[in-house]
């Protein structure tokens, strides 16, 4: 089924260093990927081995040394640092480790803030609210602030502030990585959905092997190559 | 959604933001009292009249000038109406209670100052009785004086109890009158000086001359001089702004020093607020980061922080502009002796509501620069 879907990611000899002491770190060198419609896509590998910087390259926060991020047909890495910007708040739906919510707005008021950026009337955005929030079955939270929410419940509002703009794709750092077993499974639960009913790319960056599980592939990451995964991966993943 | 942001960002940290506030309407309030001090000294000098020109012995005030120049200037051309008096310099019972007083020729001076507002009935005894006395409102409130009370000054420069009935009470005809003066009839103290020290009579410490228009001011005041040049009493006129700047000018220095306070006032309030904001942008950088992630550019950013910025200072700036009315009231009435007209000045407040919003943006732009400059990247990683 994904491979017959259009490509809506493709990256091309991508390369990235950062400067650490007045020496260059290569941290990527010369990634190349695609990324189908609506696949759900594991990003692993040991820590260092770039995957959450190939991650916010893709999602538009990071520039490249070289090569080429295509999304939706558009090449970012020719973007400028505003044209990135609204970029993002179009294209990108992010999901982080920490949950990354404003501590000072309510629940609604978290889903709500990516449509401030949109021209949508404040009635228009109520109801998408409402929608993404009846999705992550926190309908009734809306009004709860961060701190009144359990560590689960606060993921489920970032994904719901994730979708509600109907990004292209969704980018995932980690999204389990603070998260008890059984909020970590819900959570994986309502992303497994997002793909497989929604049809959502996510593009998830995990170490955890039951994470990997649920998505329909996985990319191995070692010393900023794409590599093989080890066979003991594998193993815990499929 | 983003005035909502930042008035729940100014008081997220509740302890930190409310000292800060206090800090600010004390900062505030001390400028707004230092201003309105700074005012009370320029009092007499925002009361003065365009239309009215002071006339001293070139030498100095405190040599006479003779009461035979009066017809002189009164035939210079733009002169409308000429008063005189001399400063009497008495004191009421002991020297602590000290007031301005003086004696006047008492129907042109009231001619001259509209200002002093008397009723009709007091008016026309206090200028019949040579003895009459005519005090201002907040004097006569100071020492619980009533219409028909008999006052005594202690002469210093004119020795000897002087006795005077109180005859009228003046009210000002706005806050920047002089109520605190006292003033009888030239007469009553130069026919006793024919008396006891007749060199000492019929000469006059100033005259006040009536312009007939303001325009002629400087032209009046040439002429009147020119007249009297070469003369055993030669004549300095200047406008009465600037007679009353004479007086401010000799205490230049502190007027000097209470302006630099209230800015270094303001300078170390602006610190303690950039403070404050260094603080909490640092405290957010990975909130800025999320805010920029999800697209959000750098005027938003700084919106956010400039408005929490504005929000501490123009709350503490606005609590301590309320507060400073009523310090000034009661400042005003413990210093009254010294200062007869302490009002808080418009002008003082829009300078307070100036330094408030000036504190706030300058306070808040090091921490916008920052928040703005900060990779999302590296913001990101400063969570969890």
């Amino acid at each position: 089924m994904v491979d017959a879907a259009e490509v809506i990611v493709e990256i091309r000899e991508l390369s990235k260093s950062y400067r650490r002491g007045g020496q260059s770190v290569p941290v990527l060198e010369n990634i190349s990927l695609t990324i189908h419609e609506g696949e759900f896509l594991a990003l692993m590998g040991p820590s260092g081995s770039g995957k959450s910087t190939l991650l916010n390259l893709i999602a538009g926060l990071d520039q490249a040394d070289s090569g080429s991020v295509i999304v939706g047909g558009v090449d970012i890495t020719t973007l400028s640092e505003t044209e990135l910007a609204d970029w993002r708040a179009g294209h990108v739906g992010f999901i982080f480790q920490f949950y990354n919510l404003i501590p000072v707005l309510t629940a609604f008021e978290n889903v709500e803030l990516p449509l401030i950026l949109t021209s949508l009337s404040k009635k228009e955005r109520r109801r998408h609210v409402e929608t993404a929030l009846q999705l992550v079955k926190l309908a009734d939270r809306m009004d709860h602030y961060p701190r009144q929410l359990s560590g689960g419940q606060q993921q489920r509002v970032a994904i719901a502030r994730a979708v509600v703009t109907d990004p292209t794709i969704l980018v995932a750092d980690e999204p389990t990585g603070d998260l008890d077993r059984g909020s970590a499974e819900e959570v994986l639960k309502l992303m497994e959905r997002l793909s497989e009913n929604l049809g959502k790319t996510i593009i998830m960056v995990t170490h955890d092997p039951r994470a990997a599980r649920r998505a329909q592939s996985m990319k191995y990451l070692d010393k900023g190559v794409l590599a093989n995964a080890p066979e003991a991966t594998l193993a815990e993943c499929f | 959604m983003l005035l909502k942001l930042l008035l729940r960002n100014a008081f997220r940290h509740k302890l930190r933001n409310t000292l800060t506030v206090c800090g600010m309407c004390i900062a505030i309030l001390a400028f707004g009292m230092l201003r309105t001090v700074i005012s009370a000294w320029y009092a007499g000098v925002a009361a003065s009249s365009t239309s009215r020109l002071i006339t001293r012995n070139a030498i100095s005030l405190v040599f006479p000038l003779p009461i035979s120049y009066r017809d002189k200037i009164r035939a210079v051309e733009g002169v409308k109406t000429v008063s005189y008096g001399s400063w009497f310099g008495g004191i009421y019972i002991e020297e602590k209670n000290f007031f301005a007083n003086f004696a006047v020729e008492p129907k042109t001076y009231l001619e001259l100052y509209p200002e002093f507002i008397i009723p009709v009935e007091q008016q026309e005894t206090f200028l019949r009785d040579r003895k009459a006395c005519a005090v201002g409102a907040k004097l006569a409130k100071r020492f619980g004086w009533e219409i028909g009370d008999n006052i005594t000054l202690k002469g210093t420069i004119y020795p000897g109890n002087w006795e005077f009935v109180l005859r009228a009470i003046y009210a000002g005809r706005d806050q920047t009158t002089d109520q605190s003066q006292f003033f009888f009839h030239w007469d009553y103290l130069n026919e006793s000086l024919k008396k006891s020290a007749p060199s000492r009579a019929d000469k006059v410490g100033f005259y006040i001359i009536g312009l007939t228009n303001p325009d002629l001011a400087a032209r009046t005041a040439v002429a009147v001089d020119r007249m009297f040049k070469n003369s055993f009493a030669e004549t300095l006129t200047e406008t009465e702004k600037a007679f009353q700047m004479g007086f401010v000018s000799m205490s230049e220095a502190i007027i000097t020093a209470i302006k630099l306070v209230s800015l270094v006032i303001i300078v170390i309030i602006m610190a303690v607020v950039a403070n404050t904001m260094v603080m909490s942008v640092r405290e957010r950088m990975g909130e800025y980061a999320v805010f920029k992630t999800l697209g959000f550019g750098p005027w938003y950013l700084t919106a956010m922080i400039l408005g929490e910025s504005l929000v501490i200072t123009c709350l503490g700036g606005a609590i301590g502009i309320l507060l400073t009315f009523p310090l000034a009231r009661a400042f005003g009435q413990a210093v009254g002796d010294w200062f007869p007209v302490f009002n808080v000045a418009r002008e003082t407040i829009v300078m307070d509501a100036a330094a408030a919003l000036s504190v706030g943006i300058i306070a808040a732009v090091f921490p916008a620069w920052r928040a703005i400059r900060v990779r999302i990247a590296e913001g990101l990683r400063r969570i969890g």
